[in-house]
């Protein structure tokens, strides 16, 4: 007494024990389909040639330069000395000409400091937050729309900002912090001398229109010391723990990857000894000098010799830099301005 | 308001507490948080780590408060308060018999002698901690779902959301196991509800055994009753409300007195005892075997050697963690010290610290490495297992500088794979890395002849064992990848002094200088 219609029975023209040509023509054309689904498939997925694990081409994204027309009038680095850090560093860049020589209205700026290691500031092996402070309020005086700051510390990231008391100016001046996170990396395409393609910090440069490279002045065990050229490291992922192997070479190609805006050595406390990671307060050195400059080779070359207070002959990386033309370790060739705060 | 959506709002307020506490447990969002309360609360954590250690250490006094409502309603805390029984419960009504017919689920909360076996292994426990073995971890509900959610639910899902919960992924070895073992209790759900709460849950004995002296309880009207055994379509205990009331099993959800047609269930004050099962049904062999298996899991496992002379290379414990007897005293293996270790450097022990270890946090450096100005994992540690030591304590400035920091183990070098000493390739990224100052790692200049017959002048790396402090961050930074050049052992650790290297320190560097600070 169903209101449905039984199969078999209701179905009209069907016979008894057979399917009708509606269903046959529907079945057959699933089964026709299914095969040629699979065999278009098959042939849109068939990898016929095999290749080499390992030995796959490789590319990657270029940086552009973040320079900026050079002037004939005023300096090209400037060096200043005084007590206090945030007064230091605005006679530094006052006498290059003030922030707004670099930076113009509307400018998204990357600030790269380097906080490499958990370390508190006064042990002076990451960036001073002092300095930091002194440099943000500068860009945003100047009319920058947002600031950045990043890093890829060897230490956890969290516990780097935090403790190098980074974090704490970040969120002061309404800074984006942008942690290494797992999506925030690129290959990064070169021609260095041993950097070729690497994985690279590129989430920062997404939008990024000026750099600043911000770097404490430190002894370092293997390369001698790590100022602006090296602070570039932090921008790299992947195996960077095989960069030791060839670490002159490395760094002098870290001036070919990144043509910063302005770079700032931060001399005021110097890391001495036991560098890159320090530890102690007697490894620091007051030194109250603040070196910012567009030629990171002439400002680190100023930093080997009167902030560590070494021979520049043994700074191998530097010799490589300029003698690949990526800048000028004759830092007095420079126009250069000393000045007192 | 129904009685029932206020037990609902307790719930979803609760479990969200317990989820906002291990997801906040992350240096980013720390900032004072009570993160261990559930664990403080927990009475199962506090009496059990009496039992080993005879102390009840710092916030785990807190869960005295707990036992005020037990011993007034009963067992209110596992229906109510607890996140992992309510995860059950919520799985169970989503998956298992809370959508089947009325008959089958009158038919699945009845209960069943198997229920017993939580208490069977709560005696077992118990028996344990006396001689010295802290096992509840492996089943206290808030213990095994904080150990869940932190080695295997929020790797997983960050690996879907990259960045979502780490700002770099962690890895744990042996978090699959405690994945799937996670999987099986939630699962059994389908075949019997609330299995974990009924059949396992020690925490829930614990109460259930305290619950015998509650005061109010339900309470069925036999002159109303008509046995139509609604009150169990919902029963979350299985506690027999239709006839004589199993106390010790209800967990006072309050589902059978909605349930009831008849309006016979009330939840009364002292109400008669002949209308109930006063105190759990154990019979007294079976409570025997379970303190013998307690025994037993003491005897086997202690006489394995893994705390003795065969002690593990690879157990490296936490900065600040007590010697390892006392620590398988304290540890309640809820893994919180290794959710908020910044560097994943702390994982679950498997089987690396023996049969009672297992969930125990022990350092593996080749995911991670011990930060120097860090003491988190001690901080977080609800039982003192790992002590809450500050900065200067572990690093040993100060007023410690005389007794030195603390040491979780030494690094030592195998020649054969370091690049300087064999490979004729300049490195000692492990020397650059070192956080003591000065370098436990330093390195001597050497110019040898390359195989090509040119000069490379090198520099090789040693360690300073009287000054280092076996972070392991020289291993984790290490090229050499699959198995480092130079690798820390436990051997040198400072909180045991049957495993120290050097007797007085050593007559090193480091000695002298520190003899020269002095002056």
């Amino acid at each position: 007494m169903s209101t449905t219609p039984d199969n078999g029975e209701n179905q009209g023209q069907e016979p008894e024990n057979g399917i009708g040509r509606r269903e046959f023509i529907l079945r057959a054309g699933a089964a026709g389909a299914l095969v040629a689904g699979s065999i278009i498939a098959g042939r849109k997925l068939w990898q016929p040639n095999h290749f080499i694990p390992g030995f796959e081409d490789q590319k990657g994204l270029q940086l552009p330069p973040y320079t900026f027309g050079a002037s004939k009038l005023l300096p090209t680095m400037a060096i200043a000395h005084g007590p206090d850090h945030e007064k230091t560093v605005g006679a530094a860049i006052g006498a290059l000409g003030g922030m707004s020589r670099f930076i113009e209205k509307g400018d998204i700026v990357m600030i790269k400091p380097n906080v490499a290691f958990d370390r508190p500031p006064a042990l002076a092996a990451t960036t001073h937050p002092d300095a930091l402070r002194a440099v943000a309020n500068l860009v945003f005086a100047a009319g920058a729309a947002k600031i950045i700051i990043a890093d890829n510390p060897i230490n956890s990231p969290t516990g780097c900002f935090l403790k190098s008391g980074l974090r704490q100016v970040a969120n002061e001046l309404n800074l984006d912090l942008l942690y290494p996170e797992t999506n925030s990396f690129a290959p990064l395409q070169l021609t260095g001398e041993v950097l070729k393609n690497w994985t690279f910090f590129h989430e920062p440069f997404k939008k990024a229109t000026k750099v600043i490279g911000l770097a404490p002045c430190k002894d370092h065990n293997l390369c001698h010391s790590s100022m602006t050229m090296k602070n570039w490291y932090g921008l790299l992922g992947g195996r960077r723990n095989q960069f030791h192997q060839h670490i002159h070479s490395i760094v002098s190609d870290f001036a070919l990857m990144m043509k910063p805006t302005l770079v700032i050595l931060d001399g005021m406390n110097v890391l001495m000894k036991n560098g890159p990671t320090g530890g102690r307060l007697s490894d620091v050195k007051p030194m109250g000098t603040i070196v910012a400059g567009t030629d990171m080779v002439a400002v680190d070359s100023y930093g080997y010799t009167h902030l560590l207070e070494r021979d520049i002959a043994e700074l191998t990386y530097i010799h490589k830099a300029h003698d690949r033309g990526l800048g000028n370790k004759n830092w007095k060739e420079a126009h250069y301005k000393e000045v007192q705060a | 308001m129904k009685l029932r959506t206020v037990r609902r709002i307790s719930q979803v307020f609760f479990f969200s507490l317990f989820l906002f506490f291990v997801i906040v447990s992350d240096l980013r969002y720390l900032k004072g948080y009570p993160i261990s309360l559930f664990l403080e609360l927990d009475p199962l954590v506090a009496f059990a780590t009496a039992i080993t250690t005879h102390t009840i250490y710092k916030g785990l006094l807190w869960s005295l408060l707990l036992l005020i409502p037990t011993i007034l309603l009963g067992r209110i805390f596992c229906n109510w308060i607890c996140p992992y029984g309510i995860l059950h419960h919520f799985i169970g009504w989503l998956m298992g018999k809370g959508r089947a017919e009325e008959k089958v689920r009158i038919e699945s909360n009845r209960y069943r002698s198997i229920y017993q076996i939580k208490y069977i292994i709560l005696i077992g426990m118990i028996v344990a901690a006396l001689f010295g073995s802290l096992q509840i971890g492996l089943l206290d509900p808030i213990c095994l779902f904080h150990r869940s959610m932190t080695t295997a639910i929020l790797p997983t899902l960050n690996l879907i959301f990259p960045s979502s919960f780490y700002v770099r992924q962690n890895y744990f070895v042996a978090g699959w196991v405690v994945g799937f073992l996670l999987f099986l209790m939630v699962g059994m759900n389908v075949v019997i509800p609330r299995f974990f709460c009924r059949v396992l849950c020690p925490l829930g004995a614990f109460l259930g055994t305290i619950s015998s002296a509650a005061l109010w309880r339900i309470e069925r009207n036999p002159t109303k009753c008509v046995d139509c055994d609604l009150c169990l379509k919902n029963c979350e205990g299985a506690s027999d409300p239709h006839t004589q009331l199993r106390k010790s099993e209800c967990f006072v959800c309050f589902n059978c007195i909605e349930d009831c047609p008849e309006d016979a269930i009330s939840f009364k004050f002292v109400p008669p005892l002949q209308h109930e099962i006063t105190t759990p049904a154990v019979p007294g062999r079976r409570a025997l075997l379970g303190s013998m298996l307690g025994f037993a899991f003491f005897g086997f496992g202690r006489a394995s050697g893994a705390q003795e002379r065969d002690y593990d290379k690879k157990v490296i414990r936490p900065p600040g963690s007590v010697e390892e007897k006392d620590f398988l005293e304290r540890c309640i293996k809820c893994d919180q010290c290794i959710r908020v270790c910044p560097t994943n450097v702390l994982q679950p022990a498997f089987l690396q610290a023996g049969l009672e270890g297992i969930w125990t946090p022990i350092l593996n450096n080749k995911i991670g490495y011990c930060e120097l100005n860090c003491t988190l994992c001690g901080q977080a540690c609800p039982t003192g297992a790992i002590q809450r030591i500050t900065i200067e304590e572990k690093t040993g400035v100060g007023k410690f500088a005389e007794q030195g920091p603390v040491r979780l183990g030494t690094a030592f070098y195998d020649h054969g794979r370091c690049l300087p000493w064999s490979m004729e390739t300049p490195c000692v990224v492990c020397e650059e890395v070192c956080p003591v100052s000065p370098k436990a790692i330093f390195s001597r200049e050497v110019t040898i002849t390359k195989r090509d017959g040119t000069d490379i002048t090198l520099r090789r790396p040693y360690v300073d064992p009287a000054l280092c402090i076996g972070c392991g961050i020289c291993e984790h930074e290490c090229p050499v990848t699959d198995e480092a050049a130079i690798r820390v052992t436990a051997v040198g650790e400072t909180r045991s002094h049957d495993r120290r290297l050097l007797m007085d320190g050593g007559v090193t560097s480091a000695v002298r200088e520190l003899e020269q600070r002095k002056r």
